[in-house]
């Protein structure tokens, strides 16, 4: 495996809600609890997760639109929470974010063109008269064509406003592209477009992708690592192939079983869980997932387990796998 | 049967021209069956609904057929007959669960506001009826959260009291629009197994109006495939899943990302839904299919029946709308 072009360490970001008198917080919201994981150069990191679970606050923080509680975020081996602002904003161009929503994330008020050609020039990558060939090029790699430029967004449907989202990311030759579920706003027929898209964007410019997602099987095909989250917790990490055959993290299983399948032949037995994803306010002191955990055990609501290594790279945080555990089970 | 909607027609009268949002679609449900209707954005599935239901607002309007309801045609129904059946014998789950409840409610007020007109209990009778809803679609501590407004709600419970206000007065035929889709994958498992309990508890019909084939193979009986407001397929769910029979169906299954599947590339439908101003002349999906022929281009197929199933393609017939 390359070298990880991104290290996240003990990674924290907290919202304070209320504060009593003094301005002390009293309700604190964990929305990314102590996080670590690396990227790889080269790979696509799927990271996934319920609404609420804190995936977005961590894309949000490499693109520097939160700044973390604490922890730290080594690109390249420089930790980006240490810099200082116009230090930091020189990163921004190596890590950049396409959206959720295509209808949201552009300007009405532009034309196509100067959307992406804006981080060219805020950026001054190139002279003025470049800039047009650029665009071109962009749109070209993306599947639009020239003539696209001088229109606006609301001309264009949900597939190629998320393309035009994803020349903008582009435009700015980035190291690291955050896809904030690039697709989950699409129709089935072209959410295949844009995933394929990506793929091979990937390949052309030598990306590395952190790729969001709420549902485990968009992730399944462009992701070479995956990472399950869980309020503001990783619960698991593997290579997708591991992920999906063997998953260990009793959620993890419970959220493959939860996506509906096309094969009619044969139903299979589902896991569905009791009750709704606790509020992320004030978490107690053991694991997040026990209150809905069909394997929970003595211990598991107070004793909040660590993210372990398994054997071959395959970390998971769950008792189960504790090694005293694992002995008084065998 | 319980419902027939035959030769149905929505259109929508813009300035730039008409737009047929259902171009004259016939289907019935059946006592008891759970019906799919599926299609993308823009193929009149939720427009389908909304003409069932008598919602269809300006500019749009049903420009013909019938929607007959136990032998009752809705079309033809002044207002005040049709909110006799709406909300008793026919209910609708909206897609939102975050915006269509009434924020300045308390739930079990909106809740007894349609048990108490059409069942005409009174306020002590129906508070009990609404507890036992609730209770009946999983809220834990019924007679406590019946007193919630929406926004102390999780989005899986809303949809949860959405279900029970559908459910209030035993409806005999459920419309469910998109009723999973603005939830987690969790939580759409237990709303669909909640669906699928209580059809066979109550013994009701559900119109599923979804996107998602997932859902469809999880839940329906039946399944109508929409394409740019026409039925291109019909059939039962064993027979669309394991031989489906139009190109765009046969597409549509192949580009979901599967999990068994260790295919490097997803399949994908090359271009997009068609503007509806602007529609091809012959076959809707001509321009986006791979097997077009030249026919496809100038002709508009037929629905056809092939092997017990039913399909809009001249792969399979010569037959031509409106020429049989």
């Amino acid at each position: 495996m390359s070298e990880p072009l991104v290290q996240i360490k003990g990674l924290k970001k907290y919202f304070t809600m209320e504060t009593d008198l003094l301005g002390r917080p009293t309700a604190v919201l964990k929305a990314v609890d102590d996080v670590s994981f690396d990227i790889y150069k080269g790979e696509a990191f799927g990271l996934v997760g319920e609404s609420g679970c804190g995936k977005t606050t961590i894309g949000k923080m490499l693109v520097n639109l939160y700044t973390p509680t604490s922890g730290s975020i080594l690109f390249n081996g420089t930790d980006l929470t240490k810099l200082s602002d116009t230090k930091r904003r020189e990163y921004c161009r190596d890590i950049q974010l396409i959206f959720q929503d295509p209808y949201a994330s552009l300007n009405p008020r532009m034309t196509i063109g100067d959307i992406i050609a804006e981080p060219i020039r805020i950026n001054k990558l190139m002279p003025s008269n470049e800039v047009e060939g650029r665009v071109n090029y962009l749109l070209n790699c993306v599947g639009l064509a020239n003539h696209h430029r001088n229109r606006y967004p609301h001309e264009f449907s949900g597939g190629q406003r998320q393309r035009v989202g994803i020349a903008r990311a582009l435009a700015v030759q980035p190291k690291l592209i955050v896809c904030d579920e690039p697709v989950s706003a699409l129709d089935v027929s072209i959410q295949a477009q844009v995933l394929n898209l990506l793929d091979d964007l990937k390949e052309e410019f030598g990306l590395t992708y952190l790729f969001i997602a709420h549902g485990l099987n968009v992730v399944k095909h462009i992701s070479d690592r995956v990472g399950v989250m869980y309020l503001g917790k990783l619960m698991e990490i593997a290579d997708k192939k591991e992920l999906y055959q063997n998953p260990l993290n009793p959620y993890t299983q419970a959220l493959l079983s939860a996506i509906p399948v096309t094969d009619v032949t044969h139903k299979k037995e589902r896991i569905i869980l009791k009750g709704d994803v606790p509020s992320p306010i004030n978490p107690g002191q053991g694991c997040r997932f026990a209150s809905r955990c069909f394997k929970e055990f003595e211990g598991c609501d107070k004793i909040c387990p660590e993210l372990s290594d398994v054997g071959g790279g395959h970390c998971v945080a769950c008792r189960l796998y504790d090694k005293g555990q694992i002995k008084k089970d065998a | 049967m319980l419902l027939e909607v035959k030769n149905l027609k929505t259109e929508f009268k813009l300035k730039k021209g008409v737009v047929n949002a259902v171009d004259d679609i016939s289907f019935s449900v059946d006592k008891g069956e759970i019906l799919a209707i599926v299609g993308e954005s823009g193929s009149g599935k939720s427009v389908t609904s909304l003409s069932i239901m008598g919602l269809i607002a300006e500019p749009g309007k049903v420009a013909g057929g019938e929607i007959l309801f136990k032998g009752t045609d809705l079309t033809k129904l002044p207002v005040s007959e049709l909110q006799k059946i709406r909300g008793d014998q026919i209910s609708m789950i909206f897609q939102e669960p975050m915006t269509s409840l009434n924020p300045v409610y308390r739930v079990k007020d909106q809740i007894m506001e349609s048990i108490m007109t059409h069942m005409k209990l009174s306020k002590e009778e129906a508070l009990k009826r609404t507890v036992e809803m609730l209770d009946l679609v999983g809220i834990p501590s019924p007679e406590k959260r019946a007193g919630d407004y929406p926004h102390q709600m999780s989005g899986g419970m809303r949809q949860r009291v959405m279900i029970a206000m559908a459910l209030a007065c035993h409806p005999e035929l459920l419309i469910a629009d998109e009723p999973t889709t603005a939830l987690d994958v969790t939580i759409q498992a237990q709303i669909l197994e909640l669906l699928y309990s209580l059809r066979e508890k109550l013994g009701m019909a559900v119109l599923l109006i979804t996107h998602d084939l997932g859902v469809v193979a999880e839940a329906a009986d039946r399944v109508i495939v929409m394409y740019c407001g026409k039925i291109v397929e019909e059939a039962d769910v064993k027979t669309l899943f394991t031989d489906p029979k139009h190109p765009y169906t046969v597409g549509l299954l192949e580009s979901i990302p599967k999990m068994d599947d260790e295919r490097e590339r997803l399949y994908m439908i090359k271009g997009m839904v068609p503007n509806p101003l602007k529609m091809p002349k012959g076959c809707s999906f001509s321009d986006r299919c791979e097997k077009c022929m030249e026919k496809c281009k100038e002709h508009i197929p037929a629905l056809i029946e092939v092997n017990g199933a039913k399909v809009r393609c001249f792969l399979y017939s010569d037959a031509e709308e409106g020429k049989v």
